[in-house]
């Protein structure tokens, strides 16, 4: 038995219809969740939008230079205008986004390691090995994100070549940015799974999957682990808000994704010389960042409510 | 609650020694730090080799850490850089209070960081009031309407606030307040850059007026999540017992609202501002840079883009060390404002 009692069953079994599974009753809270529908489907826009429009306009011509057409304000040819160096802003957005929305994602998937291994550990072991685990993750709460962002960003920066992937060159800056993001945003997460932990353990199933001799790593994965999913999910999802902000803020200080490689971020990098001047350069950039983020924090507080109706927010 | 004070400052100090090792490792491994130098020319290897032994470069990083830490008057450093220790190091160590020179400006730390704090503070302190007050007003006026036209805009207005990346919201700022008020010929625009008009001066006036468009920025951030915060404990508050009862006693809104559930809704405000404030401080990098705001912010960008490892160590530390600081003195004031909580 690896499903907690909680007040899935109890609301199921008061109600006089085949019981739901907890998957039903999440499902239905989440689409009765107006925000949360809305959310999701300005994500599936964005996604068509990245995803679609490589369809239409090829990655060359995103990183194809044209110097006869630099900055020109947006037209016909080019509904969001051009860059400095002539490209096509519309086309960039469309590859920047693939790109800004795949570092989200990663990066999420390295913090959510790390978070989990982590606070799984120190949560079931306890101990000196808990104290260790949990000094590290409260030093590392400590210093200011944004820190060691740049100081890690800066440390790592130029170390990764350039590789081919499905067909595409990716600027080895892409994996040093999901690294970086990855290893500075995992301590809340471990803090939530240590304290499921910390309470789970003493459950019966817990004793009873002892008893039945299952060892230490599938007590963690096999049992645990899959009764704290819902806060993981809902810190995840928000966690690649955050990443895609994250890359944003890095890339603006110069420290992110190399050109030619376009992310949203790294398009706002020289926005600052052209406030004023071409302010299509970079007010869609930032748009989409805004809309991606607003939709998947839309999202994440939709699943809270949805899977974890008992959370305090 | 002394022995816990006691027992809160020791593990302060330990997470403060655990955190400048964490720091220390990543600094000196962020890149060369003699690379900017010369300025635009090359530095000699000659001047490259005595330059690394004098600043003690060469040595291995555990013990450029102790210096860091503790001085090295106790031992015999390269004074010439030819390669031979001879006299007694003069550093003191930051725990004696000599947080070390910086590389690029050749002078204290201390005296670097207390030039720009002032800025800072200046800056953070003017945003956290107007946080505290607005984020205040709004929540607890869309808690007691509820549903209402005004709740359904600010809840919106606050998911955008905190989905934007700070710069392109300054960016937007800047744009309409500073380009476009200027462009349409209003009489007032706001100023972009820096803390004050070089052929003005300093007065007051210049300053407040060069501060409008950062605090904005700084302010709108944080209001939007602040703002939703106060709104759910204000609904917690006005859910209780208590509440009902004092308005069977028959309390007008106003007081009930004003006397009862205020001060229980605004407790929680104390923990995220305790929290938040020495995150500001570090927080407002990019603010800071887009602004060219002198403070804090911008002089740890501009030390990491030199690798000025003094400097990155002295500001960092310092944060950090008010983030330990503040987290005790907020768990401490929260006790003495609700004396529901012990610690023993």
């Amino acid at each position: 038995m690896t499903v907690a009692e909680g007040p899935f069953e109890t609301q199921a079994a008061v109600a006089e219809r085949p019981a739901w599974t907890p998957t039903q009753m999440a499902w239905r809270r989440f689409r009765r969740h107006k925000m949360a529908m809305f959310g999701a489907c300005l994500l599936i826009g964005i996604i068509l939008y990245v995803i679609g429009g490589a369809f239409v306009l090829s990655e060359e011509y995103a990183n194809r230079n044209d110097l006869s057409i630099t900055l020109s304000p947006p037209s016909r040819e080019h509904p969001f205008g051009t860059d400095g160096t002539g490209r096509d802003i519309l086309a960039r957005t469309i590859y920047g986004g693939q790109i800004s929305i795949l570092i989200g994602l990663c990066a999420v998937v390295v913090s959510v390691t790390v978070g989990v291994v982590v606070g799984a550990i120190a949560g079931y072991y306890g101990g000196v090995i808990d104290a260790i685990l949990m000094r590290f993750t409260e030093a590392m709460f400590n210093i200011p994100q944004l820190f060691l962002l740049i100081v890690l960003a800066k440390f790592l920066s130029g170390k990764i070549p350039t590789f081919e992937l499905l067909g595409r060159s990716f600027s080895g800056s892409v994996i040093v940015i999901i690294g970086v993001i990855g290893v500075t945003s995992w301590m809340y997460l471990a803090r939530i799974v240590r304290a499921q932990f910390l309470a789970l353990k003493e459950w019966e199933f817990v004793t009873a999957a002892r008893c039945v001799g299952v060892r230490n790593f599938g007590l963690i994965f096999r049992h645990i682990l899959p009764n704290s999913i819902a806060p993981i999910v809902v810190s995840a999802t928000l966690g690649v808000a955050s990443a895609i902000l994250n890359e944003a803020y890095v890339s603006f200080l110069g420290l992110g994704v190399q050109a030619p490689t376009a992310t949203w971020g790294n398009m706002l990098d020289q926005a600052y010389h052209h406030l004023d001047t071409e302010p299509w350069m970079w007010f869609f950039p930032g748009m989409l960042i805004l809309l991606t983020v607003l939709s998947i924090n839309f999202l994440g507080d939709g699943l809270r409510d949805a899977l974890d109706p008992r959370a305090v927010v | 609650m002394t022995r816990y004070i006691i027992r809160r400052l020791l593990q302060g100090i330990l997470l403060l020694l655990i955190i400048s090792v964490i720091l220390f490792a990543l600094t000196n491994a962020m890149g060369d730090p003699l690379a900017s130098f010369g300025g635009r020319r090359r530095i000699r290897s000659s001047d490259r080799e005595r330059l690394t032994r004098q600043l003690g470069l060469d040595k291995p990083v555990l013990v450029q850490y102790a210096v860091w830490l503790i001085g090295n008057d106790w031992m015999d450093v390269d004074v010439d850089g030819d390669g031979l220790p001879e006299a007694k190091g003069t550093r003191r160590g930051i725990l004696r209070g000599d947080w070390g020179n910086s590389f690029m400006e050749k002078r204290p730390v201390n005296e670097i960081i207390a030039e720009r704090l002032p800025n800072t503070l200046l800056l953070m302190l003017t945003c956290e009031v107007v946080i505290i007050l607005l984020s205040l007003a709004i929540g607890m006026y869309s808690a007691i309407r509820q549903y209402s036209l005004f709740d359904h805009v600010f809840t919106g207005l606050s998911f955008i606030g905190y989905s934007m990346p700070i710069f392109w919201l300054a960016l937007i700022l800047m744009f309409v307040f500073a380009v476009y008020f200027k462009k349409w010929g209003l009489p007032i625009y706001f100023p972009t850059v820096g803390k004050y008009d070089l052929t003005v001066g300093p007065t007051v006036l210049q300053v407040a007026w060069h501060m409008v468009l950062p605090v904005a920025t700084i302010s709108i951030m944080s209001i939007a999540s602040y703002s939703r915060y106060i709104r759910s404990c204000m609904l917690e508050v006005i859910g209780q017992d208590y509440i009902r009862t004092a308005r069977s006693k028959g309390l007008t809104e106003g007081v009930i609202l004003a006397r009862h559930a205020f001060k229980n809704a605004a407790l929680p405000l104390v923990t995220i501002v305790g929290m938040d404030l020495p995150l500001l401080l570090g927080g407002a990098v990019v603010t800071e840079s887009i602004f060219a705001w002198p403070g804090m912010g911008r002089l740890f960008w501009n030390a990491a883009q030199d690798t000025d490892i003094p400097v990155l160590m002295g500001v960092m530390t310092l944060i950090s060390a008010a983030v330990v600081v503040f987290q005790i003195i907020t768990d401490m004031t929260y006790t003495f404002l609700d004396p529901r909580i012990r610690y023993d």
